[in-house]
Formats: structure tokens, sequence, C-alpha cells
């Protein structure tokens, strides 16, 4: 039975292969403060005309998932309309003695630390309702962190399409060949969510990932 | 006998791994690593216990004595065709600590320097 269980699981996207939804679900994933909500106002702000969320320096700002549906994206002819997901950053650590150093009370900074864990699960929940995932990685920043490799590898097990986008590459010290290096497996996109930078590719690639 | 100071290092082996259910693994992780302790995992966890483990991290954060976890493993390397099909994903060692007292100084495809503070 578990046998059967296993292999059902495993051809599944046969059957996604075969019976494509008319509307995609597509997670906005990563590390706190890598741009998920700028990059989801972005697509917002370009498709919609108004945004999902405001975004802030302190991380965990997002600490409730965040959904805007029926979004259409149109690329060179195609139309993808997808149902959009901001999910609060994950991590593996929330102290909030992190946060007192942006000006917040002991109790402000507890009650955002206790959000912020509550947040975490309700992230990786929102996993198994989803049809493809957008993995935000700031690209001035090391990639090889263990949430990126367990959201990347929960993704693979999955069988999820993914796209991981390498963020904040207006910043000098940006690298998107390190993200490249570090999960070469996955297509990366290089953008800048923040000043609009190459968002035309990313939007192509997203119509060929998810459309 | 002079007692030695020092953070205890728990070295689980595979064998002992393959043994126990997904939830044993994780309660013995945590529980271990709330009392201060390192635990290195020989085959390490799949992506789903990784998922899990930082689930219950995030039930169990108490913002006082308990601030979460460091995680320190290697990325997934290729799969064999049968555990493609069959969707066996083992892990690869795995090094797991309190966030307090582990930090990862560099993490590379086949290298994990950290730092544990005594």
């Amino acid at each position: 039975m578990g046998l059967l269980l296993a292999l059902k699981k495993r051809f599944s996207f046969l059957a996604k292969l075969f019976f494509k939804k008319d509307k995609m679900r597509i997670g906005i994933y990563g590390p706190p403060n890598a741009g998920k909500t700028t990059l989801a106002n972005r697509i917002l702000r370009d498709w919609t005309g108004d945004i999902i969320g405001s975004p802030s320096d302190i991380p965990h700002e997002t600490r409730r998932a965040r959904l805007r549906e029926g979004v259409r994206i149109e690329v060179d002819g195609k139309t993808l309309t997808i149902d959009i997901v901001d999910t609060p950053g994950l991590a593996t650590k929330i102290d909030f003695h992190d946060f007192l150093r942006y000006g917040l009370s002991e109790e402000e900074a507890k009650r955002r630390a206790k959000e912020a864990t509550e947040g975490v699960i309700e992230a990786i929940k929102w996993l198994d309702d989803l049809d493809g995932i957008l993995l935000v990685m700031d690209a001035t920043e090391d990639p090889f962190t263990q949430v990126n490799v367990t959201i990347v590898g929960n993704i693979e097990a999955r069988k999820l399409p993914l796209l991981i986008v390498a963020n904040k590459i207006d910043l000098p010290n940006a690298s998107p060949a390190r993200i490249k290096a570090a999960f070469p497996q996955h297509p990366v996109v290089p953008i800048s969510a923040l000043k609009g930078i190459n968002i035309d590719s990313l939007y192509k690639a997203m119509a060929d990932r998810f459309g | 006998m002079r007692r030695m100071e020092g953070v205890q290092l728990n070295l689980i082996s595979k064998e002992m791994l393959g043994r126990m259910s997904s939830m044993e693994k994780l309660r013995m992780i945590l529980d271990n690593v709330k009392e201060g302790k390192i635990v290195v995992l020989e085959s390490g966890l799949t992506p789903q216990e990784e998922a899990k483990l930082i689930e219950l991290t995030m039930l169990e954060i108490d913002h006082e004595n308990f601030i979460g976890i460091e995680v320190e493993t290697y990325p997934q390397k290729e799969q064999s065709f049968l555990s493609k099909i069959f969707g066996r994903k083992s892990g690869r060692l795995t090094v797991i600590g309190p966030a307090n007292r582990l930090k990862t100084l560099e993490k590379q495809a086949d290298i994990i320097k950290a730092l544990v503070q005594i």
C-alpha cells in the first residue's frame, strides 16, 4: 500500500502534464529581507496597478502569508494567469534581540518574534497548496544557507517548478553567478525588484516555467 | 579527577537513524539541542524532515532560553535512478546545534566551517 502511494506521488507530475490548470498558484519564498514583498509589489504594480504589502528594512516584516488572486501576465503573446502568495521569510532561529537594534521596544520586539515564528510555520504549510515557486535570494549574500537548501530540497521532493530570483543586482557587491554556481540544477534570473532591472526577463522566465 | 568543561557532541550513526521514525529523530534532535548539545547525524535528514524540524523549532522558541537552531548540511547529491522512482532521498552529514552556540562561518558545496561557542 505504501509502495502504491509512493508511486502515485512520484508520478503525479504526469497527471499535471495532461491536465494543466488554467491558473497557477505561485508562492514567493526566501529568507527574511531577500525582497519577497518588493518583488510581489513589482509584479502587482506592473500587471494590476496596486501592491500587496509594505516592505521594510526590519526582518520579518511579513508575518502572515498574503494571497492575491488572478494576476494576468502577458509575455510575447502568451498569457499566464497566476495567484501570488507572498510568504513570511523562512528562518531556523528568531531572536527578539535582533529587532531591538531597529529601535523597537522590548515588548514590540518580543511580539514581532512570536508572530515571526508563526509566520515561518505558515510559510511551510503553504508549500502543500502551490503549483510553482519563485525563490528569492539576496544576490549580495552567501546563497548556501540552510533555509535555501531546505526550500530547494522540499520543492524538488514535491516536483514543483522552481525559478530562483537573484535579487538586489543593483547593489555593487551582488553576485548572481554565486547563486547559479550553488544551485546549477535550477534556472536563475538576476533582477532588482526595487529598481525593476531585468524584470522583463523574469516575466518571460515565469511564462516559460509556469505557463 | 578534574571535571572537563565543554560542549557535548552527540554523533548519531546512520544505522541508528535508520531505525528511528521521523518524529523520533526530530524529538531526539530538539531535546538534545535545547539542552545545549550539538548533534551530528551521519546520514542527515530528508528535505521534508528538515522542514518539519524548522516547524517544530518555531513552536518551541521561548524567546528567552531557546531562540532556535543552527543547521549545517551539504546540499543534496544527484539521486540514483531507483531513488528517483521511489522518492527515497537520503540526507548527508548534518550538524545541528543551538543558534546561540553554533555559528556557520563558511559553507560551500563540500566544505562547512562552523564555530562552536563554549
